[in-house]
């Protein structure tokens, strides 16, 4: 199963393992990491499961669909790493992806 | 003091659903939403995008299935207090007394909470100074925007309220709009529009900026924005308005005792009731083994909380389980009776 490290802002990191096919948001709260409240459950409708991508790695995953860069416009402290996890669904590529979670998601 | 058998706070699907299934048994209720319309997330989130698993329904859009639901509760006449927030409730004998931040006040055996994921509150600017200013030179809404003329107004955002405002405002301030990419993701006509006055030099537009800070004692006398490169930018501004869409906040019900789990509050899954005797909680916002955040399940909790009200309103009668196809006080209560 693929590891996805995901990093708090005070530093604290997770690594755990995800199923192929969840989101990185679902691989987030199905493991209780705090700082990704995906309010709207998923559907790309409220940017509160905002995460940073680290550098090497936002290449390398797929790329942003319609209208998940103007949820991004909402969510807190966007920048050029900027993801909605809820839309980055997790596979073998993505084995060892590392996202830093925002200070806070509003 | 209203006096009613519940009080449904939210008016989504869930909320609106439970109106029926109360008015179906003969109870009747008031129904609380901060917005200022019904429908919840459906209507906020997305009016246009087709839900595919409302059972009988093979595509709807969010406004339809609340046009729909509207329509379908009529019979009951049930009053909404919108643009209203429950603020604080208030234990009296059997009955709750439940008030709003507008001063209205319900007395009510009942509080069926179906609040979502909370109230709609608009997302603020993240600098932490942007605090002491708000509500005063910075704003995140426009409630008289002749406090505007021949100011100098910044405003953020790329949606259409962003570009709405700053539209508008052009005609009697100078309007620097700041959006943190260079596309706009409001209406085409819009874009064009903002395009169309900065050439014509009667409004100003910075894109990949942000903004970093805020100088001022009592009044806001600059901002700082930063460019994506790093790059900073001193703005004279008497006015900052961000419109950064909502984002929905538990509020006040945090403080009523309830058992929370995260964002959620248990319930059981026989009338959904939480820890409270006569508070329940139905939708998004509950949670219990296997919950699924679907409309469809809101539906179903709303029938059993309603059921679950009537003990409490009518603590002298039995409630006989009935079918619409069948019954006649139901019929009546729908005015369908032939």
């Amino acid at each position: 199963m693929p590891k996805i490290t995901y990093i708090e802002n005070n530093g604290i990191n997770h690594t755990v393992d995800v199923a192929n096919g969840l989101s990185v948001m679902e691989g987030a709260v199905q493991n209780d990491i705090p700082g990704i409240d995906a309010d709207c459950g998923g559907s790309m409708a409220c940017a509160t499961c905002h995460v940073y991508v680290k550098d090497e790695w936002f290449n390398k995953i797929p790329i942003k669909e319609d209208g998940e860069e103007d949820m991004l416009d909402m969510a807190y402290e966007p920048n050029k790493l900027s993801r909605l996890s809820c839309q980055v669904i997790v596979s073998d590529d993505l084995d060892g992806l590392v996202v830093t979670i925002p200070e806070r998601q509003a | 003091m209203i006096k009613t058998d519940a009080l449904i706070i939210g008016a989504g699907p869930t909320g609106l659903f439970c109106v029926h299934q109360l008015g179906i048994i003969g109870l009747k209720c008031e129904v609380v939403d901060n917005l200022d319309k019904a429908g919840g997330q459906c209507i906020e989130l997305y009016p246009d995008k087709p839900i595919y698993d409302i059972p009988a329904l093979p595509e709807c859009t969010g406004e339809e299935l609340t046009d729909n639901l509207i329509e379908q509760i009529k019979p009951f006449k049930s009053n909404f207090h919108l643009n209203e927030r429950v603020e604080e409730i208030k234990k009296d004998k059997k009955k709750w007394v439940v008030s709003t931040n507008k001063g209205t006040k319900f007395e009510t055996p009942n509080i069926v909470i179906a609040g979502g994921v909370g109230s709609f509150e608009p997302r603020k600017f993240s600098i932490k100074e942007a605090k002491k200013f708000e509500d005063n030179q910075i704003l995140y809404s426009v409630k008289n925007k002749n406090i505007f003329k021949d100011k100098i107004i910044s405003i953020f955002g790329g949606g259409d309220s962003a570009l709405d405002w700053a539209i508008e405002l052009s005609n009697t301030s100078k309007v620097i709009l700041v959006h943190r990419r260079d596309d706009f993701r409001g209406a085409q006509a819009s874009i064009d529009k903002i395009y169309q006055l900065k050439k014509e030099k009667k409004i100003e537009v910075y894109t990949k900026y942000q903004i970093s800070s805020v100088k001022g004692n009592d009044r806001v006398e600059s901002i700082n924005i930063k460019h994506d490169d790093g790059s900073e930018k001193e703005i004279k501004t008497d006015y900052v308005l961000g419109f950064f869409g909502l984002i929905m906040q538990l509020g006040p019900i945090a403080e009523w005792g309830l058992n929370l789990d995260k964002k959620t509050i248990p319930v059981n899954t026989e009338n959904f009731e939480t820890n409270k005797e006569g508070i329940f909680a139905i939708g998004d916002i509950c949670s219990y083994p296997g919950k699924l955040k679907l409309i469809l399940s809101g539906f179903h909790e709303g029938a059993l909380a309603a059921r679950g009200c009537f003990k409490y309103a009518r603590p002298d009668e039995k409630l006989r389980f009935e079918f619409t196809t069948t019954s006649k006080a139901a019929q009546e209560r729908l005015g369908v009776k032939k």
